[in-house]
């Protein structure tokens, strides 16, 4: 059990947490929905998750997919306003809804209120979550290339021309939503039970931004971008802890540059492939 | 009780107008959302306090030094994080002024320090009454001055050749260039225009409610994006608007309803806005996405 430093253990499971968020927003964004609800779906399903385990003692994997599907629910609402709209309006719809899920777990006494929720159990380690985050690193996987993941493609870059083609878009946006508010909801349990006291603070419209920011720093065109980007982000403030003082004005200062740099993300299809390599490398042998 | 509610409730949506007039100038040249806004807000509040307390200027004094100040931050966004990206991804600049509002933030917890302080009673306060209606010299002078503000706002878009230059812009940046408008000044000009703006709004929440803290900034982010939508994207009279309904509407919230849900209101107004009428109450400039 001890083989690691408990600092390195925190670092590991936020990064993973992050990583499952990121990925939650993958799921919509692949057909072009960017939702800023994540943080929102997330306090859903730690605040169901957490009530399960604690007020009613139900086992933490069960809870976990209960926190999930609550979320999943929320996120199908939500998809369904979602397909009128795209672009600036979506982003900012979805921000709303986030905030009035804030508000209402502000406001909701049944989980503590302003007070915050606390006394949930430390449920939360490195060999409960990697098995999920591999899991969802296989999904993506299988995704990409699959009928659904092209579908998905398909509408992110021409909508109308996807319908032409007989796709149901409704079916499938709101099967986006639905899917990455429920791989939100188990970031948002995992949470819970690692930090074990929540409050509504901790999943204001921040958080969310906070998924855009894993996405589009690690590039949102292939499914290795969120992970790197969520781990990224997670460890990039603790590597400039040389530079104490100043390091969350260095990560500001290298999200502003990257988006100069690289406007679409670190990773995109052609570094991801091995033929841009291979070419890369032969070049580099003919100079 | 209902016509004091009223005064106190557009006093504070005036602010908010302020505020939300930055945000929609700054979408209509660019199309961004620019999230570090609310920081220049807070920066606006800031900059009024060291001034006073610091080199004792008087309360006009101040908040001009403020309003130059947040103009200058302006100038430094666009030129920093603005300018330099690509426009070919309209998420791009829009992460950029994520990570301004990183900066800004850190800088200001640091050179402030992170608890709310309090903000200087810089006007001698005098309560009149007016038949039921009790009103401060206090709040007769935040409202003068922010409809002066929006009032000047208002003619000078109207009426000047280069607030005509900024509407062009605003419809069509290609055409406008085309015509011969020099729209990266225009950029710059509406960045450094919106700043100052933001800064005064600052410095009178600042007085209106004598706290400020660094972390002031996030929340009217999210008030000035539910008004800049209420009154529909790019519409300046639409954001004065928007911004006194928003303010009459919470403080009536406040007063009848319960305080706690204050916050909802913004963001219920928002959501609505955009299921039933996405161009917004008083009609969107922007036609498409």
């Amino acid at each position: 059990m001890t083989v690691i430093s408990p600092f390195l253990n925190t670092i590991l499971i936020f990064g993973g947490i992050n990583a499952i968020l990121a990925f939650s927003l993958y799921l919509p964004l692949s057909c072009g929905q960017l939702s800023l609800a994540q943080g929102g779906f997330m306090a859903i399903g730690a605040y169901s998750s957490a009530v399960l385990t604690k007020n009613f003692g139900v086992p933490f994997g069960l809870a976990l997919l209960g926190g999930g599907s609550v979320a999943c629910v929320f996120g199908y609402l939500v998809g369904f306003p979602a397909l009128r709209i795209k672009g600036i309006y979506l982003l900012l719809m979805t921000l709303g809804f986030n905030e009035i899920i804030r508000v209402f777990f502000l406001n909701f006494s049944y989980t503590g209120g302003v007070g915050g929720f606390g006394g949930i159990k430390p449920m939360t380690n490195l060999y409960n979550l990697y098995p999920v985050l591999f899991l969802l690193l296989v999904f993506y996987y299988r995704f990409h290339n699959s009928h659904l993941g092209r579908a998905m493609r398909a509408i992110n870059q021409d909508q109308d021309a996807a319908e032409a083609r007989g796709l149901p878009l409704t079916r499938l946006k709101t099967f986006a939503f639905g899917g990455g508010a429920f791989i939100a909801g188990l970031a948002g349990g995992y949470y819970a039970h690692f930090v074990q006291f929540i409050e509504s603070e901790n999943f204001g419209f921040m958080t969310s931004l906070d998924a855009m920011v894993y996405v589009l720093l690690g590039g949102s065109q292939i499914f290795w971008g969120p992970l790197l980007g969520a781990y990224l982000v997670t460890t990039l403030p603790e590597i400039f802890r040389v530079f104490q003082k100043f390091r969350y004005e260095i990560f500001g200062a290298s999200l502003v540059l990257m988006m100069i740099l690289r406007p679409r993300g670190l990773l995109d299809e052609e570094v991801c492939s091995v033929a841009w390599w291979k070419e890369l490398i032969l070049r580099r042998r003919a100079q | 009780m209902f016509l004091q509610q009223l005064i106190n409730g557009i006093m504070l949506g005036s602010t908010y107008s302020l505020v939300a007039i930055g945000y929609t100038l700054i979408f209509g040249v660019l199309n961004l959302l620019h999230f570090a806004h609310g920081e220049v807000f807070m920066l606006g509040a800031f900059f009024a306090l060291q001034l006073s307390l610091g080199l004792k200027w008087g309360l006009a004094a101040s908040m001009l030094g403020a309003l130059i100040g947040t103009a200058l931050v302006g100038f430094l966004i666009e030129r920093v994080a603005i300018r330099p990206i690509k426009r070919e991804y309209f998420i791009a600049p829009l992460v950029a002024t994520i990570g301004v509002t990183i900066i800004l933030q850190e800088v200001a917890t640091k050179l402030f320090g992170s608890a709310p302080v309090g903000f200087p009673q810089t006007v001698g306060i005098e309560n009149f009454q007016l038949g039921p209606i009790g009103i401060n010299t206090l709040q007769i002078v935040i409202l003068s001055i922010s409809l002066t503000l929006m009032i000047l706002m208002h003619l000078f878009v109207s009426k000047t050749k280069m607030g005509r230059a900024m509407r062009a812009t605003a419809e069509n940046a290609t055409t406008a260039r085309l015509l011969g408008v020099k729209v990266n000044g225009i950029i710059i000009q509406t960045f450094m225009i919106a700043s100052a703006l933001a800064g005064v709004a600052g410095v009178l929440v600042g007085m209106a409610y004598n706290t400020i803290s660094p972390y002031m900034g996030a929340h009217m982010a999210g008030k000035g994006f539910a008004i800049m939508l209420l009154g529909g994207l790019g519409n300046i009279r639409g954001a004065m608007l928007g911004g006194i309904i928003l303010g009459v509407a919470e403080t009536f919230c406040v007063g009848y309803l319960a305080s706690s849900y204050r916050d909802a209101f913004a963001y219920g107004v928002m959501v609505l806005i955009l299921i039933l009428k996405p161009s917004g109450l008083f009609g969107s400039l922007i036609h498409e996405d």
